[in-house]
């Protein structure tokens, strides 16, 4: 989470703004970040920043696997998944690992 | 700051070799709360492992460069990964010349073991961060001297969660998984096993004594790192090690920098 208050002040000044208004996450649920944890963090390290009273918003992305075989995505809780139809083990996902900035609303 | 469990939250600094470099201070805000400005929503969508990304990608277009072979050595704490490293070193002696770099949350001694066995170390003390990251190894490298080496072994800090999301710019994950762990670990850690490209079962000697049950962890190894080229070894008695030297000899041979 330092590394998202970097980025949102690094944002801010290239832009000329004094204030990051809000700050939009995308986590993936297999991030391995928990929102929680974020939040927490955040309150923490945005202190005595220019994000010091963003708000912080967090987009959750559902984790979904590839099959190869059946050619089609399914919705996934694991990193290793067995396709619902075919049975078959992928390991491919598609989405799900997201720790990423989507938006900065500044000031 | 981890993203993983927010460890290094304190702020502490992190120590590589006898320095210790301060991370950046957050900034004071000084402005006018009077003034009324539009705001203005701008569209990142960056992920916030790109600085770690891209500075390993630069260790390791510099390690290739190096002619390094380069790699990250993964485990719980209490896996063995200094013994096997030592052991590692040690016996490729005469055929290839081995730099470490150690990872621990705090003191030397993993170095001074590896020390005393003459091989060059840097110790890097994270104070309360839980995994190296691609920033730390490439201020340890510059502490070694790179060209009198042919491979660079990064002993990881101990612990199977955080380090899985830093890539440090190497050429081989090698996660290692002691015959006294459950069978069950890579099932519990799947991220770090699934990133492996070598796994290797230490402490075979002691397998019949730890009850420690094969088949079942191979199976499940295969099923969350199939990829992963396994070994088995004891770095203690020696039995295994000829096959796991023999692999990296030929991997130093075939990197693409050699």
């Amino acid at each position: 989470m330092a590394e998202a208050v970097r980025m949102a002040e690094e944002t801010a000044r290239a832009a000329g703004c004094e204030r990051v208004l809000r700050l939009k996450l995308r986590v993936g649920t297999l991030s391995g970040a928990v929102p929680e944890a974020l939040r927490f963090a955040w309150d923490v390290v945005s202190c005595d920043t220019l994000a010091a009273d963003a708000l912080l918003e967090i987009e959750t992305v559902p984790a979904a696997c590839w099959c190869a075989t059946c050619q089609s995505e399914f919705a996934c809780l694991d990193l290793v998944n067995e396709c619902p139809q075919c049975r078959g083990w992928s390991g491919e996902l598609r989405r799900g690992r997201e720790l990423d900035i989507a938006t900065v609303e500044l000031e | 700051m981890c993203k993983e469990c927010g460890c290094g939250l304190g702020g502490g600094a992190v120590k590589v070799g006898g320095h210790s470099h301060d991370h950046g201070q957050g900034q004071q805000h000084h402005g006018d709360p009077g003034r009324a400005h539009p705001s203005l929503t701008l569209n990142l969508n960056r992920s916030l492992m790109e600085k770690n990304d891209r500075l390993a990608e630069r260790n390791r277009g510099f390690f290739r460069a190096k002619k390094l072979l380069v790699l990250n050595v993964v485990s719980a704490p209490g896996s063995g990964k200094t013994t096997f490293i030592r052991e590692t070193v040690v016996r490729l002696a005469g055929q290839l010349r081995v730099g470490v770099i150690v990872g621990d949350l705090a003191t030397d001694n993993d170095a001074a073991r590896l020390r005393s066995a003459g091989i060059p170390v840097v110790q890097i003390t994270t104070g309360t961060v839980c995994h190296l990251d691609a920033d730390m190894v490439s201020k340890a490298a510059a502490q070694l001297d790179l060209d009198q080496l042919d491979v660079l072994v990064i002993e990881n800090v101990g612990n199977l969660v955080c380090p899985a999301d830093y890539d440090l710019g190497e050429d081989l994950r090698v996660v290692l998984l002691a015959t006294t762990e459950g069978e069950d670990k890579p099932l519990k850690y799947p991220p770090l096993f699934h990133s492996a490209d070598v796994v290797v079962v230490t402490k075979s000697d002691l397998a019949a004594a730890a009850g420690f049950n094969r088949e079942p962890t191979l199976a499940n190894l295969k099923r969350v790192s199939h990829h992963a080229q396994v070994f088995e070894l004891s770095a203690r008695t020696g039995d295994g090690m000829p096959a796991w030297l023999d692999f990296l000899v030929r991997r130093r041979g075939a990197s693409p920098g050699s």
